[in-house]
């Protein structure tokens, strides 16, 4: 099968590659352009530990395809992080162990960061409705959903 | 002398005995001589047994000594999560 | 090597504080790399093909179709992977499980694997083998299989453990017996009996990070093997056994884990991935796919059991009986047996007694999750405790105090206790503002207690002191949810440096001894104390160093608070001399500073929980809403509360998904209808509330911290604790878990109609 030459922007950079026409997103960030952060726990966009940002928009990377990046806007947990000073969100998740494994971390980072960007103050229902599309198994979610609120408050005040 | 207690189905494999006095200093000892005077058990502490001394269960530790007096409970060797 | 691990009153200065984990940062950027985020130059992608039938045997694999298709390195089956467990029945079992041999004994069972260019060669190529079954009738239910008529899924099983061999095969592997007193005599001092049955259904750890590896065989017999799991030493000796390799050929480098609780605790696809990169001579990586992960690993136990439990007038329980039949996929399991053990340990009892039976079922291999086989048991006995309590007329919390088991009890599976958290929770709860706290229309307060046994086992541990005074520490206990942050905690906490000083790693099976997984909740218990005792043996010669650079004798050196002092009036003006300086100068004073441990942790403390629930019941629709969860747990002593609270909260949500939501669905053809996250769905954040924590602490008189482990005992009291709230909310006894909508409204409907 003949590639698709694809050029794009992730996390500010721009980036050119080449993908067969049905390799996901995911795989093409994964396995071609070495971003690993996001990760694969379902493949059918149910658990949400490949979420990334594409154009304001939070999808599962596992359910686009590569082709489909071409001209948009990639934001993936890599670009999180403003050079060695962590985005409010990372650090709050830190503070508070809203992490165990951590293989869900990306993924729930990145849906917050949506969240956060859509409505910067949530109640604790609308975290928990806005971040139920991403699965944790080790937490419990009480941590996850206090550090959200802890983010969102310093968010706020910045 | 210590008195070892087995839990049910080892009592089985023991010839229906589920209390045996034996002479054994040692964790190593008592299952060489358990061994010894119940062939039924040797393929259970190949498996692995846990011995629990008074109330303490000791999985590994074959060198553990056996006081005299003590409560001796023998339970099988456990998976956990 | 003297190591006192006896349990000494202190104040602590860093244990107890909750600093950020030194993996944190990795974690939040996507740094951090798991099973699936190593590659290596050259490296194929390995496939597995599974079967489609849940019981039938291989007549023949034709894989010469596959092998010609351009991209593909190897095809491996059974033939591939021989048999050199040289008798060892369980290892054998490991092995049939990873590739099947004669028969595939389960829907997902693998029969052949690929290595290819690429994903997509690999996929074409597993369609290209051809797999000639014949197929033999099945069974997936834990009762069914154990009638007589129930096709044999083993036609070599005999019971063991009754008192007659049997002469005819059956599907039940092992029966089991455990308890003390005369139940007989029991019953018939009580007042009061309840007894009922019970059927808890099959539930999948459910940890996020798909089985992943990566396998490198050299042409020279040596191998790397980069994977996820709870034990890398473990899986070392599983696969060099497997493939007939020197286990000190494979080096094993356990990648970060993205859940296990249980799961990874042996072999599944590893095996396969380096047979294929042994015969295809280049790397290979192989990542399961969420199918798989369903269909052909974990799951727990599906149970049935039966409870007959008889109390007086006054509240004593005078008898309890149970039996328990836990099916353990098709091969041997002691899953019953662990039931059976922990199913009473909660309370005082002078007559018990429980039997198991361990029952094959063409379902995949059972696998321990988190206090394993301790859940199920928990919810038939707390069920019919609480329905006991009501027929007395007492309060459940007030009868379960006054049965409790309590130092000086003989446990229902035999040692006497030695000091326990049974009653301490209970208490606590009975005094907990959530029991107070009011209640709703079609809503109920539930709650139940859990025992697990908790495990110590082999730990080694190395700690290596750097010329500028910091600390590396090297562990072989896999880190599954934070316990590198306790470990230094630990080592800080002994050495009396700051937190910050140390770094805690976990190292591959080539750069240090020996260590049992992490599983039995002894990944913090266990390396903690070898952590104590490799940061006793620095100190021991932090102070000969120190000794030498005051040429004193080390008799007069002590160590406190991170520096050594000359004690005694001659060496009054010597002042102290922190690590750091000592460090600094040890390349003149004997060369690097460390402190090695190896040794059996024995001795972890058994942990018990008590938990509260709220719970909405739409009678309507048979939906639940859990409103409100308390966790109280003993700790023995908590070294980083917030990952002990995470604990807790985690095994409270998993046991809250299996009471209510998840389990295995077979159809009637023997395949699993549900091997994804859609359809087998496991709590999301808008289905739990906050998960309240109580931290008890009652030291383990056998962990000089007094620490016991805290990851597993927070699953046990959920299922019952669950069914008691919805029962209370409903009015209509819960005997079937999950309590999905539709089981609770048939509950409802059966009560109206009855």
């Amino acid at each position: 099968m003949a590639g698709v030459a694809v050029s794009t922007t992730i996390n500010g950079d721009n980036v050119e590659y080449l993908c067969q026409p049905d390799e996901t997103l995911l795989d093409v960030l994964r396995d071609r352009l070495g971003l690993t952060g996001a990760k694969e726990g379902c493949g059918t966009g149910d658990c949400g530990a490949c979420s990334i940002i594409l154009d304001d928009r939070l999808v599962c990377s596992c359910l686009v395809l590569g082709a489909e990046a071409e001209g948009r806007r990639v934001e993936t947990i890599e670009g999180m992080a403003h050079g060695d000073r962590l985005h409010p969100l990372q650090q709050k998740f830190l503070e508070h162990a809203a992490l165990q494994c951590g293989i869900c971390t990306p993924g729930f980072l990145m849906a917050a960061k949506d969240l956060l960007a859509k409505n910067p103050d949530p109640t604790e229902e609308e975290i928990r409705f806005g971040l139920a599309g991403n699965l944790c198994r080790c937490t419990g979610y009480d941590k996850i959903v206090r550090a959200v609120q802890d983010a969102a408050n310093v968010m706020k005040g910045a | 002398m210590v008195e070892v207690t087995l839990w049910g189905s080892l009592g089985t494999a023991a010839g229906g005995k589920n209390k045996v006095d034996i002479e054994a200093k040692d964790i190593r000892e008592l299952f060489r001589k358990l061994a010894e005077q119940y062939p039924g058990l040797e393929p259970w502490i190949d498996r692995g047994i846990a011995v629990s001394i008074d109330g303490v269960i000791y999985r590994d530790t074959w060198s553990k000594e056996l006081p005299q007096g003590a409560e001796i409970f023998l339970l099988p060797r456990l998976a956990g999560g | 090597m003297n190591f006192d691990p006896r349990y000494l009153d202190r104040n602590f200065t860093s244990v107890g504080t909750r600093p950020i984990r030194p993996d944190g940062v990795d974690k939040v950027t996507g740094r951090a790399r798991y099973g699936a985020d190593f590659n290596m130059a050259g490296q194929l992608v390995g496939r597995v093909l599974r079967s489609p039938h849940a019981h039938a045997t291989i007549r023949k694999i034709d894989t010469s179709k596959a092998e010609k298709l351009a991209g593909v390195k190897a095809v491996i089956t059974a033939a591939d992977l021989p048999d050199l467990t040289d008798g060892d029945a369980a290892m054998y079992d490991i092995l049939d499980n990873c590739m099947a041999r004669n028969k595939a004994l389960y829907d997902g069972h693998a029969v052949a694997a690929v290595a290819a260019v690429d994903a997509r060669t690999a996929r074409q190529a597993l369609k290209l083998i051809e797999v000639d079954y014949e197929v033999l009738p099945h069974v997936t239910d834990v009762d069914e299989a154990m009638k007589h008529s129930a096709p044999l899924i083993n036609e070599a099983t005999f019971t063991e453990g009754l008192e007659e061999k049997p002469v005819k095969p059956s599907n039940v592997t092992k029966r089991s017996q455990f308890g003390h007193g005369d139940v007989h005599q029991g019953f018939g001092h009580a007042d009061f009996i309840v007894e009922r049955s019970f059927k808890t259904e099959q539930t999948h750890q459910g940890y996020i990070e798909p089985h992943a590896c990566v396998a490198s065989v050299s042409s020279d017999g040596t191998a790397d093997l980069w994977v996820c799991t709870q034990g890398h030493f473990v899986y070392r000796q599983h696969c060099a056994q497997l493939l007939g390799m020197e286990a000190s050929k494979l080096r094993v480098t356990s990648s970060e884990i993205g859940g296990g609780f249980g799961g990874k605790t042996h072999v599944w696809a590893e095996p396969v991935a380096l047979a294929l990169s042994r015969k295809a001579g280049r790397p290979v990586k192989l990542v399961m796919t969420r199918d798989e992960v369903f269909r052909a690993s974990g799951p727990t136990s599906a149970t049935s059991i039966d409870i007959r439990i008889g109390a007086r007038k006054d509240g004593t329980i005078t008898a309890a009986e149970a039996t328990l039949r836990y099916s353990s996929g098709p091969y041997a399991g002691t899953w019953a047996e662990i039931g059976a053990m922990t199913a009473f340990a909660c309370y005082r009892l002078d007559n018990v007694k429980t039997v198991g039976y361990e029952v094959l079922v063409n379902r995949p291999k059972t696998a321990a999750y988190r206090a394993p086989s301790a859940p199920m048991a928990a919810f038939a006995v707390e069920s019919a405790i609480d329905e006991l309590a009501k027929e007395i007329g007492m309060d459940a919390v007030e009868f379960r105090i006054r049965n409790a088991a309590q130092e000086g009890t003989r446990s229902s599976y035999g040692p006497v206790y030695g000091p326990i958290g049974i009653g301490p929770t209970l208490e606590a709860v009975k005094n907990h503002p959530h029991m107070k706290a009011p209640l709703g229309k079609n809503q109920g307060r539930g709650m139940a207690c859990g025992f697990w046994f908790n495990f110590g086992g082999q730990t080694c541990t190395d700690l290596n002191i750097g010329m500028d005074g910091s600390v590396s520490l090297a562990v072989g206990t896999v880190d599954v949810g934070g316990s590198r942050a306790s470990l230094s905690l630990v080592a800080a906490e002994e050495l009396g440096i700051a937190y910050e000083q140390v770094k805690a790693v976990v190292a591959d099976t080539s750069s240090l001894g020996y260590n049992d997984m992490t599983d039995g909740s002894r990944g913090t218990f266990s390396s903690s104390m070898a952590t104590i005792s490799a940061a006793r043996n620095a100190i021991k010669v932090l102070r000969e160093r120190a000794a030498q650079m005051w040429d004193i004798p080390v008799d007069d050196v002590v160590w406190e608070k991170g520096h050594a002092i000359a004690k005694g009036e001659k060496h009054g003006n010597l002042g102290r001399l922190s690590l750091k300086e000592i460090a600094t100068a040890s390349g003149k004073t004997g060369g690097p500073i460390a402190g090695h441990s190896e040794l059996v942790a024995d001795g972890a403390g058994v942990s018990f929980a008590t938990h509260i629930c709220d719970i909405e019941v739409d009678p309507e629709t048979g939906a639940t809403r859990v409103l409100r969860y308390t966790v109280v747990q003993d700790a023995g002593k908590a070294v980083h509360p917030t990952y002990v609270e995470g604990q807790y909260q985690g095994g409270a949500a998993q046991g809250i998904g299996w009471a209510l939501n998840e389990e295995y669905i077979y159809g009637k053809d023997g395949r699993l209808q549900n091997p994804g996250f859609l359809d087998y769905r496991i709590p999301v954040c808008s289905d739990l509330p906050m998960i309240d924590t109580q931290i008890l602490e009652i030291p383990n008189p056998n962990h000089p911290y007094g620490v016991r482990g805290v990851g597993e005992t927070s699953i046990v009291p959920p299922l019952a604790a669950i069914a008691n709230a919805v029962s209370n909310a409903v009015g209509v006894r819960m005997t079937h878990i999950p309590m999905s909508p539709p089981r609770i409204l048939a509950a409802l409907e059966a009560e109206q109609a009855g």
